[in-house]
């Protein structure tokens, strides 16, 4: 059984209502039980479903359950499902030590609120996190024929990033208990597909 | 999402909230559960529903929670385990039954209410606070933690519920249905052979044994006022209550709910173990006063924390000022003292903040150079404003009915409701609803505004209601309105589910909360019987929608009914039907900035399937959302929208 590094261990997956987040948080949550830890799982958000930010605050301990929420600037990885998303959870909790995984694709708010430069966002992402891996998610879930692959390709990115106390064997283990038959197949492929972009995404140090 | 049924005591297993409260009403062997859709609860009854017809279990989405209410207490008349599930706006529309349930008692068999309040208001239009329903009504309250304690308070609350007499509730909060945890699987009942029967219990010399009909109401409510004693002494030593901490604490938290797993991270992050104690209530009302007063008598300083209203403190206070020789010097702290807030959602970092000022420790920030570089980061991050969805049929209906009232030109307007639609009373709706209160308040109150006419009210009025929510508290109105000769026309937005709660069936589409066929309680049919004027229009086609919204609003008296019929695009989606076309923006065509429409598509249509491409200042089509629904092509005043060949 994989040791924690440091208890609670918090992790923050921060995305839009529609991008998969609170899927992907339960998956992590089950892959956690299933190899012995005590996880807690949940989902902040406005009106998700209808494109408001969604925040999963996913805390991992041994024994007693942590309370719902990550305390402020005491996350130890993000996952970002979006650039403007990533940066708004760093400003919440982050701290000099939090690694950062973001899907670079932008979704646009609606209602004339426009975008602020990506470039911008990305550089502060940077300056904001120990380390930053740049994963192209939403690029590569399109190529396969369906944004709704997004989220279990970044899945397969922070499985491959070794960063959380549990391992890849836990999360397919999840995937083929959640997925029958030809699912199974084309969503272990974009899990994959998630290891393979992390190893080829250097990582960033600030 | 997980097997609820599973048969594996003592296994560990990841549950959402809401899950372990259906997996507690399971092992506890409800036979019947009934619910009106309300988030954070939905997932409750799809969860039991998932295992109904191998566990036996009478599972059904009623028309409104009232409705269910009743059901699940005849259940419990006749003998049946059963389980009544509302968020809180529900609460106030069974009310009228429990308060009343309260006085007659229950059956044989328990009846557990599970309710559900929203601090923060994420998935409700209030931040009321259960608990004090159930003290004006006397009704016991468990309150849980975590979903592991909700699986278990549930089960207790059947034996509690079968000790007084009484229907239990449970209260949790958004932040305890949506979260999951680990949670140890109990025993599932063998599922013997249970036979309904309602017995007839009736002595005209006792009223007070006359059960389910209600007697003499002084007799009931000294009866009633009996059993809550009975319940106060089982929470004396319930296991739901516990403390932690010095046997003498400078300081006493007194929390309930998700609030202690708040309170227990604060002393930890402050590490004042040896200086705060923490007595966490389960149990919420009655309150165990002996056990409140052992640990108030250990003690000089009090802080509660708890969400939503000052409850528990209100009460401890109410007790304390009864012993005030003893008691005198307890200093309270909370919402009160302005250490919390009566609104919102608490937290540990809340929590944190009034234990340090209360127990003068400095709070610095942890990393204030790290802070400053995330604060001056922040100013790039936009707001998220909400919407309806890419190809959301509302946005089509809410475009019909703004071009509508501003061809009628007599300042009309719309009285909204509760649903997805309930965002027309900003951007994603254009403005339009005017008001927005209760479900079914939209057309109660049209029915009001249209009997103006004698004080020269002369704007014509649009109520609307979803499809869902017509059946819960819209029919009695429109009858109303009917009978009384209001002046309004009605739209209902039939988008085929109860799509704001996650797409739950409801009487108008012909199927069970179990997924079987279901008789369809035909609205159409309906309306026309009552004597209204009906119309059904595809909101998609918009000319004819906002003609035919045009034509009823010109009427000068009748009931009218407009039925705007279209399926909900996630119900689409989640049913594999492809979209209709696949969208192109003609670059040429548009003229971007240089077009008199100022951003018309994205800045005032607003479909997140939109995009405004700020380098070539024109509108682009976002494919990772956009459906194909083709509506932008009509509203493009440049036709450079294009609508291309249907997707294969």
């Amino acid at each position: 059984m994989a040791d924690l590094s440091k208890e609670p261990f918090n992790l923050i997956v921060a995305g839009v209502g529609g991008q998969g987040n609170v899927l992907l948080s339960a998956f992590i949550g089950m892959a956690l039980v299933r190899e012995g830890f005590t996880a807690s799982v949940s989902d902040t958000f406005g009106v998700s479903q209808r494109g408001g930010s969604v925040t999963s605050h996913i805390r991992i301990s041994r024994g007693v359950a942590c309370s719902s929420l990550v305390l402020e600037g005491q996350a130890d990885v993000i996952l970002g499902m979006e650039p403007v998303e990533t940066l708004r959870a760093l400003g919440e909790f982050g701290n000099r030590a939090v690694i950062t995984i973001v899907n670079p694709r932008p979704m646009q708010p609606t209602g004339g609120v426009s975008y602020p430069d990506l470039d911008e966002v990305r550089q502060a992402i940077i300056k904001l996190s120990a380390r930053t891996m740049f994963v192209n998610a939403t690029e590569e879930a399109l190529e396969m024929g369906d944004p709704i692959y997004t989220n279990v390709i970044l899945l397969g990115a922070l499985a491959g990033a070794d960063v959380l106390p549990v391992g890849r064997e836990a999360m397919v283990e999840v995937l083929k208990a959640r997925f029958p038959g030809a699912l199974y197949d084309v969503n272990l492929s974009a899990f994959k597909k998630g290891e393979e972009l992390i190893r080829d995404a250097a990582g960033i140090f600030s | 999402m997980a097997d609820i049924a599973i048969d594996n005591p003592g296994g560990v297993v990841l549950l959402m909230g809401n899950e372990a409260i259906a997996r507690g009403a399971i092992e506890a062997g409800i036979g019947v559960a009934a619910a009106y859709p309300g988030s954070p609860t939905s997932e409750i009854i799809p969860t039991i529903a998932a295992v109904a017809g191998k566990r036996k279990i009478h599972v059904e989405w009623s028309s409104n929670e009232k409705v269910a209410t009743e059901v699940a207490a005849a259940a419990s008349l006749a003998g049946i385990r059963s389980f009544a599930v509302m968020k809180q706006n529900g609460l106030n529309v069974a009310s009228d039954f429990i308060v009343n349930l309260n006085m007659t008692g229950i059956g044989s068999a328990g009846m557990v209410i599970f309710v559900a309040d929203d601090p923060g208001g994420m998935t409700s239009s209030n931040e009321q606070d259960s608990r004090e329903v159930a003290k004006w009504f006397d009704n016991p309250l468990l309150e849980a933690q975590n979903a592991q304690e909700a699986k278990e308070m549930v089960t207790w609350g059947f034996e509690l519920s079968e000790k007084v007499n009484l229907p239990v509730f449970l209260r949790g909060v958004t932040r305890l249905c949506y979260t999951r945890g680990n949670v140890a699987l109990g025993k599932l009942p063998s599922g013997g052979e249970k036979k309904a029967f309602f017995p007839e219990i009736w002595d005209m010399y006792n009223p007070a044994k006359s059960r389910f009909t209600a007697g003499p109401s002084q007799v009931a409510h000294k009866n009633l006022h009996e059993k809550l004693k009975k319940a106060r002494a089982l929470f004396e030593d319930s296991p739901f209550n516990s403390y932690a901490g010095p046997e003498n604490p400078e300081l006493l938290i007194i929390s309930s709910g998700v609030c202690t797993s708040y309170s227990l991270e604060a002393i930890e992050e402050l590490d004042v173990a040896d200086r705060v104690g923490a007595l966490k209530l389960g149990t919420v009302w009655p309150m165990p006063e002996k056990l409140i007063e052992k640990r108030l008598l250990s003690t000089q300083k009090v802080l509660f924390v708890e969400e939503t209203d000052p409850f528990i403190e209100r009460s401890v206070m109410e007790f304390a000022a009864g012993r005030l020789p003893e008691m005198g010097g307890l200093a309270f702290y909370g919402k009160r003292s302005g250490h919390l807030a009566p609104f919102n959602e608490q937290s540990a970092d809340l929590v944190i903040a009034a234990l340090a000022d209360i127990l003068n420790i400095p709070l610095a920030p942890r990393d204030p150079g790290y802070r400053k570089k995330a604060e001056e980061a922040m100013a790039l991050v936009p707001a998220r404003p909400i919407n309806m969805c890419a190809g959301c049929p509302h946005r089509a209906t809410f475009w019909a009915v703004k071009n509508a009232i501003a061809r009628d030109g007599r300042n009309g307007f719309v009285c909204g409701d509760i649903g997805c639609y309930s965002m027309a009373f900003a951007a994603p709706g254009f403005y339009q609803a005017r008001t927005m209160h209760a479900m079914g308040s939209g057309i109660g109150m049209a029915n009001g505004f249209g009997s103006l006419g004698d004080y020269g009210f002369d704007q014509p009025v649009l109520a609307v209601s979803g499809d869902s929510t017509f059946y819960h508290a819209a029919l009695p109105a429109l009858v109303n309105g009917i009978y009384n000769q209001s002046n309004f026309t009605l739209l209902i937005l039939d988008n085929s589910a109860t799509a704001m709660t996650g797409f739950q069936p409801h009487p108008g589409t012909g199927m069970l909360a179990t997924g079987a066929p279901a008789p369809i309680v035909d609205m159409e049919g309906l309306c026309r019987s009552l004597g209204a004027e009906v119309r059904v229009c595809d909101p998609f086609d918009l000319e004819e929608t906002t003609d035919a919204i045009l034509a009823m609003m010109q009427k000068k008296s009748g009931a009218r009914v407009i039925i705007m019929r279209h399926i909900c695009q996630l119900l689409k989606a989640k049913r594999k039907i492809p979209g209709e076309c696949k969208m192109r923006v003609d670059d040429e065509k548009c003229l971007g900035d240089s077009c008199g429409c100022d951003q018309l598509c994205t800045r005032i249509f607003g479909c997140p399937g939109l995009m405004w491409d700020g380098a070539a200042k024109k509108a682009v089509i976002d494919e990772a959302i956009c459906v194909g629904c083709g509506l932008c092509a009509d509203i493009c005043p440049a036709g450079a929208i294009i609508r291309e060949e249907a997707r294969p």
